[in-house]
């Protein structure tokens, strides 16, 4: 058995099968209802449903559960900050808008195990005094939509939600809204516009969706695995969550890896796993060994990659990447080997920022053309030293100039690129000087 | 700005032909609004413009948008501007099998450039061309999110993943031939499983 060092020096084991909370991730048992019941799903959702609404709050908070869409922010602190018994309508909503390259943990959570969203939907809900939820999922996944389509169907049928949901005395209803190929629909108010019916522009905050949020009214946005590993936590106890993983970076996650691997695949594991653990033993390790190694996008494309070296000890989780200067994000690890061309990867990664910007802020739309037309040029050795910090530049008086964070996810992964691999930038450009 | 695809021009045409819902469709929009409170029916925007695009070939024409207005009573120019959005509405005719291509980097560093290569080779298109039979429309797009699938493409609502040209080339020759494929992963995985 493999043995891990904690942060605070502890040992633990690896992650238990018994302690997944996503036991059909990958699909190999019935999705729908009757696998979902054999799994645990609706098990006790009426007694769960019968404590304070505080107290699920409180219960979720001392897991220290953290966003699984990116921020990383507590779970349980969002959902205090819904105002209480306004008399208004109040609205969760689950964005399941999940295109940011190299994530794809959402996907097998909704095709596979839906009852562990659906009812999770109804918990969070009922925490935030929500009678309503949208489920915001991305146009692309069409299997998964109407795989959802049906859990939400049989979930109905057995009264688990709807009028009087589980027994509980809550009414409770959950919709699905396909969105239609923008990736800006993944930021929490630009999602809100577009389940509006408009373009999907995110809008500035203050207000938050707390306060003013889908059609004017007090919204909580999560995310689709923060919703689905809920109900466990509530069954099993935050005890029983914050014993896996280290302080403030605890439990399960779903990581998606891509790229130069042997065998890319998603899995759920312990937060806070090392990543070379997680590349060498799931993914049976880099194409061409691990010294082929070029470096690692650890969580989706906009968090600034990880050189070889730092690739050796760092944690998958918040804080440990955080403190090596990139980010957990999504948890989407793209491998990329000596094979490839580290500037291209980087390259595709700002024509996507391009074609994505929302066209709303200035610095973002010609911003990240720019950036795209400058990276082109990169990748043909045709920028000179003297460019390349202007482009470091650029980027960063695009970081913190938009009014959401799609400018700075464009800016970043350009700064990493440029902070780990200058030199050999540089003797591109020297290569191709000598070679005219 | 999200836009369409390149090469889908944002550039709305008219069929020609006036555009009414076909019946099974009403029942469905009447069904739709209902998931949204009174007063919000705007919020059924998306889900009319899928309505429209399947009932109408694959592809929103200016008679669809307006046919959208009508029944939301929306502004013409707010239907326009959320058709021209998003990518996923097709803003002029597509072929039969409207092929998507995911390009970005987690698929490019498993060779989709190979896989493009042998979709335009077998398809005789180029990117953003329609065959001359109308069978295939290919298209590049970003991200589709199966990353760990990758390479990938999508064809119609269809998500093919781990591809290699061998694979590639067998689905496009079942699609000519009329014989059903296989969706999802090519080599046999069951979803993003280690195998």
């Amino acid at each position: 058995m493999l043995l891990v060092l904690k942060k605070a020096g502890e040992v633990q084991k690896m992650l238990n099968e018994k302690d997944k909370v996503f036991q059909n991730l990958h699909g190999f048992q019935e999705p729908f209802i009757e696998g979902a019941l054999k799994r645990g799903s609706w098990s006790n959702t009426k007694e769960i449903l019968s404590k304070d609404q505080n107290d699920i709050i409180e219960l979720v908070k001392s897991s220290q559960l953290r966003g699984r869409g990116g921020a990383g922010f507590s779970t349980g602190l969002k959902w205090s900050f819904m105002p209480k018994n306004t008399g208004k309508q109040h609205y969760l909503v689950v964005n399941a808008d999940e295109s940011e390259p190299g994530t794809c943990k959402d996907r097998e959570i909704i095709r596979n195990d839906p009852h562990t969203l659906v009812e999770g939907c109804l918990i969070a809900s009922y925490a935030i005094q929500a009678t309503k939820c949208y489920i915001y999922i991305r146009g692309e996944y069409h299997y998964e939509y109407v795989q959802l389509e049906k859990a939400i169907e049989e979930a109905y049928e057995r009264g688990f939600i709807g009028k009087n949901a589980c027994g509980s005395g809550f009414d409770f209803d959950l919709y699905v809204h396909r969105g239609a190929g923008a990736y800006i629909c993944g930021e929490e108010t630009a999602l809100l516009e577009s389940l509006e019916g408009k373009k999907g522009q995110p809008r500035l905050k203050p207000p938050f969706p707390a306060g003013v949020g889908l059609y004017g009214m007090p919204t909580t946005i999560n995310n689709v695995e923060s919703i689905a590993v809920v109900p466990t936590i509530l069954r099993r106890g935050p005890d029983w969550f914050k014993s896996i993983g280290a302080e403030n970076n605890t439990g399960t996650k779903i990581f998606c890896i891509s790229g130069n691997v042997n065998k890319p695949c998603t899995i759920e594991e312990e937060m806070g796993i090392p990543l070379k653990e997680l590349v060498e033993k799931h993914c049976d390790g880099v194409e061409g060994g691990w010294d082929n190694l070029k470096a690692i996008v650890p969580g989706g494309s906009s968090t600034p990659m990880l050189p070889k070296n730092i690739c050796e000890s760092v944690l998958m989780n918040f804080d440990d990447l955080k403190a090596n200067g990139s980010g957990l994000g999504t948890a989407g690890v793209i491998v990329v080997n000596k094979n490839n061309d580290i500037a291209e990867v980087i390259e595709r990664f700002a024509h996507f920022y391009k074609h994505e910007s929302c066209g709303q802020c200035t610095p973002c739309r010609e911003g990240t053309g720019w950036m795209h037309r400058m990276m082109q040029r990169l990748v043909r050795g045709e920028i000179s030293p003297e460019q390349i910090e202007l482009l470091e530049n650029v980027t960063k008086q695009v970081e913190g100039h938009t009014i959401c964070a799609l400018g700075d996810a464009a800016a970043w992964p350009i700064q990493g690129l440029i902070k780990n691999f200058k030199s050999e930038l540089i003797s591109k450009y020297n290569k191709k000087l000598k070679a005219s | 700005m999200s836009g369409n695809h390149p090469g889908l021009s944002n550039n709305f045409s008219r069929s020609g032909e006036k555009f009414s819902w076909s019946k099974d469709n009403l029942r469905s929009i009447k069904n739709i609004i209902s998931k949204y409170p009174k007063g919000r029916e705007q919020s059924a925007v998306m889900p009319l413009l899928y309505l429209a695009q399947e009932q109408n070939n694959n592809w929103i024409s200016i008679e669809c948008i307006e046919t959208i207005a009508e029944t939301l009573n929306m502004p013409k120019i707010r239907v326009t501007e959320v058709a021209s959005f998003y990518s996923m509405y097709n803003t002029r005719p597509v072929g039969e099998n409207l092929v998507q291509i995911c390009r970005t980097s987690p698929c490019w560093l498993r060779g989709s450039n190979k896989i493009t290569k042998t979709i335009c080779k077998e398809t005789k298109c180029e990117i953003n061309d329609t065959s001359d039979d109308n069978k295939f429309t290919v298209v590049e797009v970003e991200c589709l999110g199966a990353c760990s699938n990758g390479p990938m493409i999508q064809i119609n609502n269809d998500f093919f993943e781990d591809l290699d040209e061998e694979s590639t080339k067998k689905i496009i020759d079942n699609i000519k031939e009329g014989k059903p494929n296989v969706i999802g992963s090519q080599k046999g995985r069951r979803s993003s499983e280690n195998a």
